[in-house]
This record gives C-alpha cells, structure tokens and sequence, in this order.
C-alpha cells in the first residue's frame, strides 16, 4: 500500500526535476562560468534516486503480492517463485516502462559524471534533449501506464504471469536489451547536441565512440540472450524467427553497428560527420519505432505486449516529434566540412567502411519493410499478407556473399591510400577456403554451387581473422575478434541449418522407434506437482549406432493460474552438437507426440556472439595510445 | 531363372526410386508446412504446431503431394480458402512488387550514393 | 534549392507515415476476414451422421433456401453454449441448417445431440478436419451463411450470440 503511494509520488516528483533540470540548464548556458553548474549533476542525481526509488516500490509491491495494485494484480501471483515475482515488476508493459526511465536517467547521470572534459554547453545540451526524452516517457507513464494504479476492493489473488515468462534467460533479457537500447538515447541527444555546437568532430568522435560500444556490448548480448530464451523455451529449436518483435530489436542493432564502424573514420579522417549525425537519430528513432510497434498492438506477433491503441497513439506522435525536432535540428544547424574533401580513395580503409554502412543499410531496409510492409498494405488496400522468413532470407543470405568478402579485405587496407598487401597469401586462404568448403558440402546439399559460394566466403573470413590473430602484432585485436566471431557466427548457423535433423513420431510409453541413426525408447512417466504447476516428466532413451546412450526427459506443465500447458523440450548440449527432444500431449490419445532434433554446433553460435561482444569490450578497454 | 533375376532387378529399382520419391516429398512436404501459418497459433508454422487446424492442414498437403499436385498449385489453394495471410512467403504478385523491389532499388540507390563519394 | 526540396520530400514522407500507422491503429490485429469475394461453396463427399453413407455437396446443397452451415463437436465448451440459439435457428424455415462434426468421437456426439436437441436438417462427418480447411474454417464453433446461389456470404468464428442470430435472420429473409 505505502509502496504504491511512495512509487507514484517519486514519479511525480521525477518529472518536475525534469522540468527543474530544464530551467537550470537553459539559465546555466547562457552563464558565462566555464564550469558547469554543480547543482546541475546534484539534480540529475536526484531524479535518478526517484526512479530508482519509484521502481524498487513497485518490485517490493511484486514480492508482496500487494494485489492493491493493479500491475501487480494482472501480472503476479501469490504461488510464484520469488525469483519469478521480482522478474515479473519488469515484464509487463508498465514496468517495463519504469526500466526505460531508470536506463535513461542512469545514462544521463553517467554521461554527466564521465564528460567533464568536454565543452560545458555541449554537456548541458546534451542533458537537454535527453531530458525531452525523460518528460515524454515520465508523460507516457502517468498518463497511459501508470504502474501504481489502484484496485479496490484488494482482489485475493492476482491473474498470475504467462508461464513461458517464468525463465532465467527471459529474466534477464529486458535489464540487458534495455540498456543497449535504451542507451542509444544518449548518443541522440549527444549528437544533436553537438551538431548545434558544430562540434561533430574528432574529438567528440572519440568520446561518444565509449558510449556507442556500451550500447552496442549490450544491445549485441541482449538480442543474444533473447533467442536463447526462445530455443530453450519456446519449444520449437528454432532460434531466430524474423518475428516483429525479433526484427524491432535487430534494427537498432544494425544502425549501431555502421554507426560504430563510421565513429572510427570520423575520428581518423575528420569525415563522415553527416552521415553519423544521421545514423545517431536513426537509432534511437529505431528504438522508439520499435517500441511503438511492439506496445501498440499494431502488429500481430509471439510475443506483444498488452495492446492498447490509446498507448499507441501517444508513442506515435511522441515518437514523431522526436523525428520532426531531430531532423529540424539537423537541416537548421549542420555545417559541412569545407577543408575536408569528403571523397575516399577507393581502395581505403575509409571505403570498405562505406561498404559495411552500404551493405548496413540495404539489410536494415530489407529488415524494415518487411516488418512494416503488411501495415501499410493492410492500411491502404486493406489486404492482409504475412512476410516471414523465406523474405529475409532470400533478400539477406545473396548479399552475405559479398559482405563478408569485404569484411575479409577492408581490415587489411590502410588509410587514406591503401595496396593489398600479401595478395599471394590472400589467394592461397581463398583457395584453401573453397576446397575446403566443397569437400565438406559435396555431400551435405543439393544446392551446391550457392552453399559452396557461402561457405567459402564465411571461411575466408575465418582464415583470414584467425591468421591476424595468431601471426600478426596485436594492433586492431578488438576488432580482429569481433570480425572471427562474426564468421564464426555464419559458419555456425550455416552448418547448423545444413546438417540438422529432425524426427518427428506419436509414441506410446514403453514403445521404441527406430530411425536411421538409433533408436528412441519411451521408458516411462512421472507426475510431479510443483508450486504452481503439475508437471508430466517422461524418460526417453536414445540410443545412437555407436550404442551411445543420452537420456532425455521432456516435460509438459500444466499451469494453474492462469490455465496454461507448455510443453519444456529438454537439451543436451555438448560442443560438437545439441540434442532436442520436445514432446506434446495428443488430444484424447494415450500416445504423445515427439519431435527429436539433432542440431550440430548450436553452442558455437551463442559463443561468437560473445565473442563479437568480447569484440567490442575490448575496444571499450583499449588504451588511447594504441593504433 | 533369369527372368526372376530380372524381375527381382527391376522390382528393386522400382522400389529405390519409389524410396527416393518418397524421400523427396517428405523434404517437400516439409519445405510447404513450414511456408504455412497455422491461423490459430501466435507465430508458428504448420511444421511446428500440432494444434487440430494444423493437423487438419497436415492431412490436406499429404492428399495433395500424393495427388501430384505442385508447390505452387497447393499455395494458391490455401490462398484461396484463407488468403494471402496464411502463406509465409510473400509471392510476386500485384501487392507484394514494392516489398521485394524497394529494398534492391534502395540498394542501387546506396550504390550511386557510394560511386560519388569514392575517386579512383 | 536541393536541400530545400529534399527536405519537404521528407516532410511529405513523414506525414504519410504517420497517417499510415495511424490509422493502423484503428485496425484490428486479430485477423478475422471479411468475406470479400462470395466464394462458391466447395465440392466434396462426406459421410453422413446417421445413416453412415457418402453423399454429395450437390446432393446435399441441392434445395433453393439458404443453408447455415455450423461446425461443432461435442468437445468444444462454447459449442454447448451456442446450442439453444441453434435450435431457436432451426425453426426458422428460411434456411436450412447443416452441420459439421469436428474431429469428434461419434459416441460422444451422438450424445451431444440426444441430450441438447438436433437442429440440423442434415450432419456430416469430418472426422479429420479436412471438411471444415475446404469451407476455410479456422476451428470449432464456426458458423457460414450460404445464400441461394450457393455461395458463402458470411462467416461467424467462435459462438454465435443473440445479436448474430438477429443479423442471421435478417440475412436469410
């Protein structure tokens, strides 16, 4: 109850710091004192504190069950773990609400503490936007979302959590995506701020390069940790499904990275200023379209949120005045460099990183229409048409080819004016690359040529980053490791898809099946009641050729509030490969159904992501006097 | 004799490429239910889902394949009962040229974008 | 001059999106289609309830009325519930009423409909489901209105309810 009252007010009282932190800052511009106004971060700080305070409220509220209020009543339960309970304040839509603003006044909080370097009208711009930022989403809260609203009379119990939510990965996913993200505000409101300043340079380059890495650690590992949860629970051994909500986090994640990738030829060469002012926006312009997406009840998806148009509405203008005040920042203030002629050698580092931004933006674009494309057909001829992943792939997996054949060559030029250097070992790497990869393949898929065209690109990526590691001097390692996780990466998910197999049989307990590399035995069943579900646990044997057995136990939960079954596959990972076995209850029969994968090298793929986001960290330690 | 050798060669033959049709309706059969939506599932194909509509579906794309009927020819069946909604892959047709045209036509774009920032 | 009519481009685009997604918003994700084009009804066999024999869609279409076609199954709770508004149907001598056993046990429905009363004129059999993807049936209880050309002029996903069964008379007089 008092956790109730104590969350609201703290809200409150955070957006009129909002409005206090404006008045100070404007007054504090236009004071002619070099340093920046200490009362200014003091403030900052304190509106960190309310949200802080407003969100621990409502996770107290969660762990007691306090069904007075009414997020808590939807969305909790008084039989669930406590783990479970506390994860449960930020998987809902207004909780999640309440991680936004705690991210986004933490980053600002931060940027202030960690920018005392910098030109003080530029740090107090940056505070500025940001804060315009903080008001809208403060507005959106209390106006739409407010997670303090009161039930009367108090209900006994609450309407409990999806059980698919009940899941560590999933627990974690929202704080992590979130601040990758949601973090991506501060470099919107840093670069529109250093544009009215004509201060996008190479100074601010380099330090805005430490706040793009964070976002983008996070961001790589929160998407990460998002399809692990969906291979673990959602029970189908997929990973990835060009879901809308999926292909929303992803965009922000591609802008990013050319983002990132054109920070380091702004800090080099000086150029590209433009074009990072606008990827700036575009991130965060992707971030809040997402949001708007996912919230809005716009799109049809796994995993939507609550769907409330009235939110929707106010996220959509939120989020086009954001763009019309960003854009109109731009155009108004943007100065090009006139000493710099902003044209590249053409066999340059500076161009291969135009390449990457090139190659960026066609996938975002592909990314992006098909996410969007259904609605404005549906708006317009009021047709409805699904766009799902034979779209992406088709668009997406031609132009990897060339892609990552850039990404082999553009690390090794130099630049400004670059040669190839080593062109005989490059050969020799290619060469050994396609032999390599027609050996493997020949007898693996009929599509030979494409597969083989593939593999052999990932490969020479492979070979290449993995000779720069081990022979080279270590300039550039960060990136030489991000680079060898990516073409880990698509080795991964390409071998993966070519040699995974799958059974799928209706099986009674005690019955064995045989296949063409074993047999699977239905030993037997046990039933289980959990605190808040029954749980039907059965016993497979499998038993491959060698006569190697893996004992596997699917289960099926029956939930109690709300009445849900959910069917948990169980995994055996090893490094060589992952065995999947799911199993589903068959309405009104004795037998079940079973679906049996066998997926090589599914662990090898959540590695390179980490080793790409080691990529990244590394970049984030490396010390300034290194090349 | 050598006729029942003969007879055994050919019933052998007959039943391997009847195997290896089989084999290549199963990744057929596959390659379709996975192109499918199951309509009263939240985001999964016919392939994954073992709800009644799929099932039902399951049975219909069975009959089909074995009558002969081709990939396409199915498609446009179930676009037929239910729509363009049901089928994962958008075709070419009059509503979808834009979606697959405008991303390669941005590509282009990027393209000359590219050729006039770089000297040679 | 480019940059000022690279901008109103912009502003232009930006404006249509946002009429766009606005009006997204209206629209209802949950896809439930109206019939655009009246499609004919398909042709099929199908095992009668009672009598165990094959006949066919034109044997069983063949009368100059309107036809309600219901699926349900003895299994499917809001089929119970829908059941009375059926009967009340029945009566009406506007059109006939047809209906679809879905994926059932013949016992248990045969049951259901000694126990809850019959208001079919005539019930099929689909024991498999195919019956109802040829109607383009998302599931069970669902309910078409086929007029005297033999096409199907409306759908009813889920139970029907006193204000459908309103909007059904007026459609079949």
């Amino acid at each position: 109850m008092l956790a109730n009252q104590i969350g609201y007010y703290s809200l409150i009282s955070g957006l009129l710091l909002s409005f206090l932190l404006c008045g100070v800052s404007i007054k504090d511009l236009n004071s002619s004192s070099k340093r920046i106004n200490q009362k200014i971060l003091s403030l900052s700080f304190l509106q960190l504190v309310f949200v802080i305070v407003s969100f621990l409220s409502l996770i107290l509220s969660f762990i007691n069950s306090d069904f007075s209020n009414e997020t808590v009543f939807n969305n909790s339960h008084t039989t669930k773990p406590l783990f479970y309970k506390i994860s449960g304040t930020w998987g809902n839509h207004e909780g999640s609400l309440l991680l936004w603003l705690l991210v986004l006044t933490l980053f600002i909080f931060l940027f202030l503490i960690k920018s005392k370097e910098q030109p003080k009208k530029y740090r107090i711009l940056t505070l500025l936007f940001q804060q315009i930022i903080i008001i809208g989403f403060f507005l959106f809260v209390l106006m739409t979302s407010n997670p303090f609203n009161y039930l009367f009379p108090i209900p006994s119990e609450g309407l409990g959590l999806n059980p698919i939510l009940q899941d560590p990965a999933l627990a974690i996913h929202p704080p992590i995506l979130y601040l990758g993200y949601v973090g991506t505000s501060i470099i919107f409101s840093s670069s529109l701020a250093a544009v009215t300043q004509n201060y996008v340079s190479r100074e601010w380059g380099q330090h805005i390069k430490k706040w793009v890495l964070l976002s983008w650690i996070f961001l790589t590992i929160g998407i990460m940790l998002g399809s692990i949860w969906a291979y673990y629970e959602l029970g189908w051994g997929g990973f990835w499904f060009w879901d809308p909500v999926e292909n929303v986090s992803l965009m922000p994640w591609l802008t990013l990275t050319a983002l990132l990738h054109c920070i380091i030829v702004l800090e080099r060469r000086n150029a590209l200023t433009s074009w990072v002012v606008i990827l700036s926006i575009a991130t965060f312009t992707l971030s809040m379209c997402g949001t708007f997406l996912v919230r809005s009840g716009i799109l049809n998806s796994v995993h939507t949120f609550a769907n409330d148009p009235a939110r929707g509405i106010f996220i959509l203008i939120f989020l086009f005045v954001l763009i019309v005040l960003s854009l109109g920042i731009f155009f108004l203030f943007h100065r090009e460099n006139k000493n710099n002629s902003n044209n590249f050698f053409w066999l340059s580092r500076e161009t291969a990183i135009l390449l990457n931004n090139w190659f960026m933006m066609y996938f975002l674009s592909v990314v992006l229409i098909g996410t969007v494309y259904p609605i404005f057909l549906d708006v317009i001829s009021s047709e409805k048409i699904s766009v799902g992943p034979p779209f992406y792939q088709k668009l997406i997996v031609p132009f990897l080819i060339p892609f990552l054949f850039f990404m082999s060559l553009g690390p090794r030029l130099k630049w400004i004016k670059s040669k190839i250097e080593n062109k005989n070992s490059l050969i020799v790497t290619f060469i050994i690359s396609v032999i390599l990869t027609f050996f493997i393949i020949k007898n693996l898929t009929t599509d030979l040529l494409f597969y083989t065209v593939l593999v052999s690109a990932a490969f020479f990526l492979f070979f290449t980053t993995l000779k720069e590691l081990f022979v080279k001097k270590f300039n550039n390692i960060a990136q030489t490791v991000a680079h060898f996780g990516f073409s880990l990466l698509v080795l991964s998910i390409l071998f993966n898809s070519i040699l995974s197999s799958e059974i799928i049989t209706n099986i009674k307990v005690g019955e064995k099946y045989n296949y063409s590399k074993g047999k699977i035995f239905f030993k037997k069943i046990e039933e289980r009641q959990e605190s808040n579900f029954k749980s039907i646990i059965a016993y497979f044997e499998i038993k491959n050729t060698s006569g190697k057995i893996v004992e596997l136990k699917p289960e099926i939960r029956i939930y109690n509030q709300p009445v849900i079954i959910t069917s948990e596959a169980d995994i055996k990972t090893t490094l060589l490969e992952d065995k999947f076995l799911v199993m589903n209850l068959v309405k009104g029969n004795e037998y079940f159904n079973i679906r049996y994968q066998i997926k090589p090298f599914m662990i090898w793929i959540w590695i390179s992501v980490l080793l790409i986001s080691l990529g990244g960290l590394m970049s984030l330690f490396k010390k300034r006097y290194e090349k | 004799m050598k006729i029942l050798k003969i007879f055994i060669i050919l019933f052998l033959s007959i039943s391997f490429s009847q195997l290896k049709a089989d084999e290549k309706n199963i990744k057929l059969k596959s390659k379709i239910l996975k192109n499918i939506r199951c309509l009263i599932c939240q985001g999964q194909s016919v392939y994954d889902s073992e709800s009644d509509f799929a099932s039902s579906i399951k049975l219909i794309v069975d009959k089909k394949i074995n009558e002969g009927l081709k990939e396409e020819k199915i498609y446009e069946f179930l676009r037929e009962k239910y729509g363009d909604w049901i089928i994962y892959d958008p075709e070419l047709s009059k509503n979808t040229y834009i979606l697959w045209l405008l991303p390669l036509l941005l590509f282009l774009l990027g393209g000359v974008i590219m050729k006039k920032k770089i000297k040679f | 001059m480019k940059n000022k009519f690279s901008i109103i481009v912009i502003i232009f685009f930006l404006i249509f999106c946002f009429g766009i997604f606005y009006k997204g918003l209206d629209n209802s994700n949950i896809y439930a289609p109206k019939i655009k084009d009246k499609k004919n009804i398909p042709i099929f066999k199908a095992k009668d309830f009672n009598s165990n024999i094959y006949i066919n869609s034109e044997k069983i279409f063949k009368e100059d009325t309107f036809y309600i076609v219901n699926i349900w199954a003895s299994w499917c709770v809001p089929c119970r519930t829908e059941h009375p508004l059926l009967m009340v149907l029945s009566k009406n001598h506007s059109a006939k009423l047809i209906g679809l056993n879905y994926r059932d046990n013949l016992n248990n429905a045969k049951k259901f409909i000694k126990e809850l009363g019959n208001p079919y004129s005539q019930i099929l059999i689909d024991s498999d489901g195919i019956l109802s993807v040829e109607f383009g049936a998302y599931g069970v209880p669902e309910t078409f209105i086929i007029d005297k050309n033999k096409r199907i002029i409306r759908k009813f996903i889920g139970p029907i309810n006193k204000e459908i069964v309103e909007e059904i008379k007026l459609i079949i007089k």
